[in-house]
């Protein structure tokens, strides 16, 4: 990444101008052309630095107040298999496979379920557990009780 | 919630799908959602200083950037709660934070610039807390697409 590249991140980090052309005010504070802005966010993009232009939604604030994180202890060798299965529920946001703490945490794959209701995740979960055949599978729900910070990372 | 109407929740489905880049990316997502281009600009203002929105921008891959990111737990206890909440809150590394119903009952992901600094933060975290903390970064990644309907 180039020393432009950066400048463009570290400015539009914070969210882009709500002006008709935001890319043009960009480029006047970078001193640069619109064009070339387009071009270095479009070669962003392609390069796969970036990951997409859009929004991020506070979700509890949205009403999707329960977000549960659901961890499995899957036996190695299936565990690519099963986390690539999981992408088919809609309602799976995220899926991880992270590294376990024996004794004290035996789960390797880790899921959001992110609803209104805590009964809802739960039905989500059993059609989880019955479409992949996951009952012999160790899991735990772990609901949020409380959010004390989501403010993204920064550069 | 109820502050939510259905422009707005147009407008939040569409723009967790992407954004254009163009010379009028309002105008042309305006005109597919059929409204004004100044209407669209007016509700996210609105949408951002409700901080209904955490983000309206660029976003990246930490790790592609030359950053790292992690996923750690600690096991607090109830009486020191608020105080290793402090704690844990006051580095700027720390993005989310979560109390979360399990015996490893605080949960926070740690964005770094520099990859050295996660294992430095955990050791800063530990002094300061005298906890343990569980550092469980990403193996794998499966699936990501956080895009919920409104």
């Amino acid at each position: 990444m180039n020393h432009q590249h950066q400048q463009l991140i570290t400015l539009i980090q914070d969210g882009l101008p709500l002006v008709p052309r935001p890319y043009l005010a960009i480029a006047e504070q970078l001193g640069t052309t619109e064009t070339e802005v387009i071009s270095s966010i479009q070669s962003l993009l392609h390069s796969g630095l970036m990951k997409r232009l859009g929004i991020v939604v506070r979700h509890r604030q949205l009403g999707y107040r329960a977000n549960a994180m659901v961890v499995w202890d899957i036996p190695d060798h299936q565990v690519t298999q099963l986390g690539q299965q999981f992408k088919q529920f809609d309602f799976v946001t995220l899926c991880y496979r992270r590294k376990r703490h024996l004794p004290q945490w035996p789960y390797n794959l880790f899921c959001m379920i992110h609803s209104q209701e805590q009964d809802t995740v739960l039905q989500k979960l059993q059609t989880m557990i019955e479409v992949c055949q996951l009952q012999q599978i160790p899991h735990q729900v772990l609901f949020s009780k409380r959010c004390f910070k989501q403010c993204g990372a920064r550069y | 919630m109820d502050s939510l109407d259905s422009l707005d929740r147009l407008i939040i489905n569409h723009l967790q799908g992407g954004f254009p880049i163009c010379e009028r990316p309002y105008l042309e997502v305006a005109k597919y959602l059929h409204i004004s281009e100044a209407v669209l600009i007016e509700r996210l203002a609105q949408l951002l200083d409700k901080g209904l929105l955490s983000r309206f921008g660029l976003l990246y891959h930490a790790e592609r950037l030359g950053g790292a990111l992690t996923l750690a737990a600690m096991s607090v206890p109830e009486t020191e709660f608020d105080q290793v909440t402090a704690i844990v809150n006051a580095f700027p590394e720390v993005a989310h934070n979560y109390a979360r119903d399990h015996e490893l009952n605080m949960w926070f992901v740690l964005a770094t610039e520099q990859p050295e600094r996660v294992p430095e933060v955990i050791q800063e975290i530990e002094a300061q807390t005298g906890l343990t903390v569980y550092n469980m970064p990403k193996q794998t990644e499966y699936y990501v697409g956080l895009r919920l309907e409104v």
